[in-house]
């Protein structure tokens, strides 16, 4: 038995030549012990030496640029994930003019929409990824369960899959070519300042209501601020629509139109674009009912303020992102990419995310890595038993709290529409800097 | 021969800034100047020569309100910043005597610029907000009931916290050309019976002009280039051409950014040329 390997580790060592030669030789005991372990898989084994020296650049948005991901891929992994957070705008901007500053970029479906066709990332070959078959059905073929409807705008399948390892053009159906592993999405919906309001909001149109004038703000992020817009005027009744994550032209300018009326009879009183804006908007007390980011509701309830993820009878809007492979990976290092991409998958960055009230693409796997407690708070809508830590153990929830929207099914099952690319792109944005300048 | 040579020497000293110059100037604006007419869609800028940029951007009615905006804001701060910039550097030029105590004002002047821009500007939020520091106060002094919600995300706090940013542009050149102002001339004109705003309108106005030109210069163009003033102060209410430009760019349509670029650059380059027919500044160089 042990002859045989010690054979194999010899054919390995003629067949791949010179380069590896040095290594093997230095340190042959441990190779030799390695092979012992996993002959099998003799190619890895000695990969997994080098894979100490790798160093992958990921970027993208704040929200999964996690530094605590990071320090565990240098535990469980053994090498160097380098992070790099800029808003979703500069994330496209990136991926597309500067495809060699980056191996790794953690984009948005509707980005992804945007920036794959470019040509600067690879697909994955999910045969490749052993925990390909844990990911969420949402991601494959845009069902949550089988009678689940699929919500307008770019759903993460629609843009989820290439025709084949050199293409850029997305596939009808799943693949074995992936273009992004989906890591991190959630559903959103209007925060509000409990305290500040003395009624119910039930609706998208409360937005707009003119009890809230000078108290109310939306994103200016046009591609996501037009979807926060479409849902508030459907829900006034003012503006019908076929698509919100595909409006016409005509359906563009009449949003636009409620909107800069809103504007100018000054209900807003400030517009924002990054995370932090919206977290001191609301703190502060300058605004009570916005367009939020579910944990930039946990940063202000954080400072003790009470604030609500308020869900909303016309359903939620939602949006999801991924982790691609850059163009110019290959060799090492983009072995060490799918052995990232498919450790993201195992559960413990899954439930890392959960308990930040986002969702795990792979849930299965992140139940392993949570208390029952937890998965019942986060996930299944029930009443927490006991405090509810923040992954760096800060406490979030009190016991007896129940998640606003309630469980996983609840709410990732209502959503109205994703984030999402039109067709009338240009036109829209025009249209919304109209009314930014209105 | 000899202007020969003289001649290739001084072609040969030039070569240096001319060559940074090109490189870091005149290249890249020619490169702005020519993307402005390429095509572009959501991820790709397509080479191409079209005028649709430009005939949008001349035609929208956005633009005009967003120039009008700009416009606005660069003449609110360039007249508070010169009336403060005039009266502080006439200040310390005629009524601070001694060279030491100039100094030591004049440092004071600078010391809030130690601290970056962005932070002087953020500094104001929690100051002018809703619940800030300036309304608790009026508040509890009894003399408002409501806080006072202009303060903040509004033109009013854009101009201030431009004025606050950019008066000493104006401070140090006025200050400059005052030193340069010969005492004899003020004393000369006390000395004919004008009296002391007679002598500031007819003597130090008038020579004060290159400093005003110059700190008006450096106010002007940093204001109609702005946005992230313009951004914060009016939590992103308000636009103007520079916010324009980098939302433009943050959507990656450099085309249309390029051709908002020529359209500022010009119009700053006009308004400039104006101010310079004003005075002439040489003067002070």
């Amino acid at each position: 038995m042990t002859i045989e390997k010690k054979v194999s580790t010899k054919n390995l060592e003629t067949e791949t030549g010179v380069s590896r030669r040095g290594f093997v030789k230095g340190a042959a005991a441990v190779t030799g012990a390695a092979i012992g372990s996993g002959a099998i898989t003799g190619f890895p084994t000695i990969w997994a030496q080098n894979i100490k020296d790798v160093t992958l650049r990921q970027f993208g948005t704040g929200v999964s640029n996690i530094n605590a991901v990071a320090d565990k891929v240098k535990e469980d992994l053994g090498f160097t994930l380098q992070m790099t957070a800029l808003d979703s705008d500069a994330v496209a901007q990136r991926a597309v003019t500067q495809p060699n500053s980056f191996d790794i970029a953690d984009i948005e479906y509707w980005i992804c929409k945007k920036v794959f066709p470019a040509g600067t990332m690879q697909p994955m070959d999910t045969t490749k990824l052993a925990n390909y078959k844990h990911i969420s059905k949402l991601f494959i073929d845009g069902k949550l369960t089988p009678d689940s409807e699929i919500a307008q705008g770019t759903a993460p399948h629609t843009v989820g899959f290439v025709e084949g390892a050199d293409s850029t053009t997305f596939a009808s159906a799943p693949t074995q070519w992936m273009t992004l592993i989906p890591t991190i999405y959630n559903a959103d919906t209007l925060g509000i300042r409990p305290d500040l309001i003395d009624r119910e909001i039930t609706s998208w149109a409360d937005l707009l209501d003119p009890a809230f004038k000078g108290k109310a703000s939306i994103l200016n992020i046009p591609s996501i601020g037009i979807m926060d817009a479409a849902m508030v005027c459907e829900a006034m009744g003012e503006v019908t629509y076929g698509d919100k994550g595909n409006m016409t032209k005509d359906e563009i300018d009449k949003t636009i139109a409620v909107m800069i009326d809103a504007k100018k009879a000054g209900q807003f009183r400030a517009f924002w674009k990054s995370f932090d804006e919206s977290v001191n908007l609301m703190a502060s007390g300058e605004v009570v009912i916005q367009s939020m980011w579910s944990p930039a509701v946990a940063a202000v309830r954080s400072k003790g303020i009470a604030c609500k993820y308020q869900p909303l009878k016309e359903g939620y809007r939602a949006w999801g992102g991924g982790i691609g492979l850059a163009k110019h990976l290959s060799g090492l290092e983009l072995e060490a990419a799918y052995e990232y991409i498919d450790w993201y998958l195992s559960g413990w960055v899954g439930a890392y995310l959960n308990r930040q009230g986002y969702y795990s693409a792979a849930p299965a796997t992140a139940k392993k890595f949570m208390s029952d407690d937890e998965w019942g708070f986060w996930m299944e809508g029930k009443a927490a038993e006991g405090d509810i830590l923040s992954p760096d153990g800060k406490v979030m929830e009190k016991a007896g709290a129940v998640r606003d929207g309630g469980s996983y099914e609840e709410r990732m099952g209502s959503v109205a529409c994703w984030n999402s690319v039109m067709d009338e792109n240009k036109h829209m944005v025009r249209k919304w800097n109209e009314f930014i300048a209105a | 021969m000899a202007s020969d040579t003289s001649k290739r020497s001084s072609y040969f000293l030039i070569t240096p800034m001319a060559l940074i110059f090109a490189v870091f100037l005149v290249i890249p604006l020619l490169t702005i100047v020519v993307v402005s007419f390429w095509d572009y869609d959501e991820y790709r800028i397509l080479p191409d020569f079209i005028l649709e940029n430009y005939s949008y951007l001349l035609s929208s009615s956005v633009t005009w309100s967003i120039y009008l905006n700009t416009l606005k804001y660069a003449a609110l701060t360039w007249f508070f910043t010169l009336v403060i910039g005039f009266t502080v550097a006439y200040f310390l030029a005629f009524h601070v005597r001694s060279l030491t105590w100039q100094i030591v004002f004049f440092m004071l002047c600078t010391i809030p610029f130690w601290t970056s821009n962005i932070i002087r500007m953020i500094s104001w939020i929690p100051f002018l907000g809703r619940n800030g520091l300036l309304n608790s106060a009026l508040i509890n002094l009894g003399i408002v009931d409501q806080p006072l919600e202009f303060l903040l995300f509004s033109d009013f706090a854009v101009v201030l916290a431009d004025v606050h940013l950019y008066a000493l542009f104006m401070v140090v050149p006025i200050f400059n050309s005052m030193m340069r102002i010969d005492r004899s001339l003020v004393e000369a004109a006390r000395d004919a019976g004008a009296s002391g705003f007679e002598t500031l309108k007819s003597v130090i106005v008038p020579l004060s002009k290159p400093g005003i030109a110059i700190g008006s210069i450096f106010v002007i163009t940093v204001v109609m280039g702005d946005f992230i003033t313009v951004r914060l102060m009016s939590g992103g209410q308000s636009a103007s051409v520079g916010l324009q430009i980098s939302n433009e760019i943050g959507l990656l349509q450099y085309p249309a950014a390029a051709a908002s670029a020529v359209v500022l650059l010009i119009t700053v380059l006009l308004i400039v040329t104006a101010l310079l027919r004003l005075v002439d500044i040489r003067k002070e160089l």
